[in-house]
């Protein structure tokens, strides 16, 4: 299976596109940036994780960086997000800082989560981020839930939730959806559909050919987008995010899109081929992005290289200041069980 | 003070009602609660004063209501979910336990999960098996979940309102059988302490520490072996989670004798908690018999009315079981 009779998005010719005649050239320089260091910083953390620096299990989301960037990069603080297991992308497409991610990595205090959660829950919640979620699923009726506290106050935010093909057949999703539909919340439903959950493909654990055919189920449009073309994911979050503003309901997005990595670090890809993954390699969202960049005239091959340069220095100096470190001190073992009582049980 | 009399339900939805006039950021969720009024009337006509946005009727979709709940929460809403019966919870677990419980420590203590779900507990309806459980106990294992257990109207209200004030997810179990129960209930808004158990009757003899709807079922114990001589102290717990276990073994230290009544089922339960408590404590020295558990059968609730009684503790066990504590035997 490789998506690709859902990659309809038309290539046209110069600036055509909407979604580069629509943002800036700041913008777009930004988007790539984030891009590279999602990957750069995906690639440091796989590599501290085998030189034994990081504990526990991580979930890299290397090949899916163009959904994450592009359906974040037009979002405010204020609008949420809830993410997945595989949430590093979404995290620093919302605005983390990457100092704080490695430190969390770490287990030390200055980390996001104070080294409590590690890559699994990391979260920030100042700029909107719910956190990623070890739950398939979890994260989905809480993204509609917020959706939920924003149409009470009668607020013009939204809230987005990121879940994967493998959550779409949980309970949640179809509880989820089906209340969001109903009630018309501004909530956006962005399926990263890697093809595989775990190591089961779609084809083998969902009854319709795509994600996106359920929306149909809840009342709301389901579209499908080729998920390593950031253009064509965020034309698509475009027209989700008029409709959530305008109080208009819900969507789906699904970007078919693949993980080059395995599911975990236990993964021995044993469930799909190396030419299939070489063939997705192929199809990588940064040099793609970055070549319509260079053709439409709005980056130079410097303005790229120096995109790139600037990433390698932030991750430096963010790996230097994550192992620097404060570990947590096991007499604050039970700190923030409870906001008030302490540990009281 | 004049003393105003109110059945458990009304005061529970005097609470509600109290909320959503006072704070903008609650409002109710659950299955049926609207122009239904709640399986139970709890909710009633609250659906005409509030609206359909702050009284909201839910598909029948406990998982992602709960979820929608938390999510709410999360975002700075105050809601309240009411589980239609609280057995319902079981297809709600993942969202109570895996998130509402946990994301506050999880996020490093960035966010507050401010849900308060409403369990409506217990057999005695004859709904049987799966409409009758106490699963209190369950939830009192989880570190960040808050469970509180109010056996009379005037804390059914205060501690409902403490809960929805309260920043951390709560657990409020309402034994259905008390729903009907009349008793004096303050006006206005007060809050009830979630972390503190009250002694109902002073006595010298037993201690007999309740939860729910055992309470009343443990003062009129006391009544009957007063006639016999036996002073029983009766507490009732109030809170699961957190227990207060200062005031059970300042009961102790005085009476010597413990009895545990709960209807949840015996093993594992909230009697066991306490006994192991009370053996780790400076009170275990004090007592003169072994401790007494008195809980629900090992068994799931039957329909046969002569059954379902024999399945949870009632009041001539409770007499039965003092009796023989004070007696020497177990």
């Amino acid at each position: 299976m490789d998506g690709s009779d859902a990659m309809k998005t038309p290539k046209k010719p110069g600036n055509a596109r909407p979604f580069y005649a629509r943002h800036s050239k700041d913008e777009l320089k930004e988007a790539l940036r984030k891009m590279w260091l999602i990957r750069r910083f995906e690639e440091q953390a796989e590599d501290s994780y085998v030189r034994g620096l990081t504990h526990g299990t991580m979930h890299l989301s290397i090949g899916q960086e163009a959904s994450a960037v592009g359906i974040c990069m037009d979002l405010k603080n204020a609008d949420y997000i809830t993410s997945t297991h595989r949430g590093h992308g979404h995290c620093i497409g919302k605005g983390a800082e990457v100092k704080y991610m490695f430190a969390e990595f770490f287990g030390k205090e200055e980390g996001y989560c104070r080294g409590r959660g590690g890559s699994m829950h990391i979260a920030d919640p100042a700029t909107g981020n719910l956190g990623a979620n070890g739950i398939v699923g979890g994260g989905l009726p809480l993204a509609t839930g917020a959706a939920l506290a924003i149409q009470l106050r009668k607020g013009k935010d939204v809230a987005v939730c990121f879940f994967g093909d493998g959550a779409n057949n949980e309970g949640a999703f179809h509880e989820s959806l089906n209340m969001a539909g109903v009630w018309k919340l501004p909530v956006i439903y962005v399926c990263e559909n890697n093809q595989y959950g775990m190591s089961v493909s779609t084809e083998r654990s969902t009854a319709v050919k795509n994600v996106a055919d359920r929306a149909a189920g809840y009342g709301m449009p389901g579209v499908i987008v080729d998920g390593n073309d950031i253009a064509a994911v965020n034309e698509a979050m475009e027209a989700a995010l008029e409709r959530a503003r305008n109080g208009e309901g819900p969507s789906l997005i699904e970007c078919k899109t693949y993980r080059t990595r395995g599911h975990s670090r236990s993964d021995r890809n044993r469930y799909r081929t190396k030419e299939e993954i070489e063939e997705w390699k192929g199809k990588d969202p940064i040099p793609a992005f970055e070549a319509e960049l260079e053709k439409y005239g709005i980056l130079t091959k410097d303005e790229v290289e120096g995109v790139r340069a600037a990433v390698e220095a932030e991750l430096k100096d963010a790996f230097d200041f994550a192992q620097a470190g404060t570990n947590p001190l096991v007499a604050d073992l039970t700190r923030d069980v409870y906001t008030t009582d302490g540990a009281a049980a | 003070m004049t003393t105003r009399e109110l059945s458990y339900s009304q005061a529970v939805q005097e609470a509600l009602a109290i909320a959503l006039e006072n704070d903008p950021r609650v409002f109710l969720m659950g299955e049926d609660i609207g122009v239904y009024g709640g399986a139970f009337q709890v909710t009633g006509d609250l659906v005409a004063r509030f609206g359909e946005d702050r009284v909201r009727d839910t598909p029948i979709s406990e998982l992602g209501g709960a979820g929608v709940a938390v999510g709410a929460a999360l975002a700075g809403a105050r809601p309240v979910y009411e589980f239609q019966f609280s057995d319902f919870a079981t297809l709600a677990m993942e969202q109570i336990v895996n998130q509402a419980a946990k994301l506050r420590f999880m996020l490093g203590g960035k966010v507050s999960v401010p849900v308060v779900f409403r369990m409506p507990a217990g057999s005695g309806t004859g709904a049987a098996a799966q409409h009758s459980q106490s699963l209190e106990a369950w939830f009192g294992h989880v570190p960040g979940l808050k469970v509180v257990e109010p056996s009379t109207p005037e804390d059914a209200k205060g501690m409902l309102l403490a809960a929805i004030d309260d920043p951390d997810p709560v657990l409020v179990f309402e034994h259905k059988l008390l729903y009907k129960v009349k008793g004096h209930v303050p006006e206005g808004s007060y809050h009830t302490p979630l972390n503190k158990a009250a002694v109902r009757r002073e006595g010298k003899n037993v201690t007999m520490v309740a939860a729910g709807i055992m309470v009343p079922k443990a003062l009129a114990a006391a009544e009957v072996l007063a006639g016999e001589g036996i002073e029983a102290e009766v507490i009732d717990l109030r809170s699961i989670r957190p227990l207060d276990m200062d005031t059970i073994i300042a009961s102790v230290k005085k009476t010597s004798r413990l009895i545990c009544i709960h209807e949840g089922v015996k093993s594992y339960g909230i009697g066991a908690e306490i006994s192991a408590r009370i053996s780790e404590s400076e009170a275990f020295d004090c007592l003169d018999a072994p401790i007494m558990r008195l809980g629900g059968a090992e068994v799931p609730i039957p329909y046969s009315p002569i059954l379902e009684k024999a399945a949870v503790p009632q009041e001539d066990d409770i007499v039965a079981g003092a009796r023989k504590l004070l007696n020497g035997g177990l």
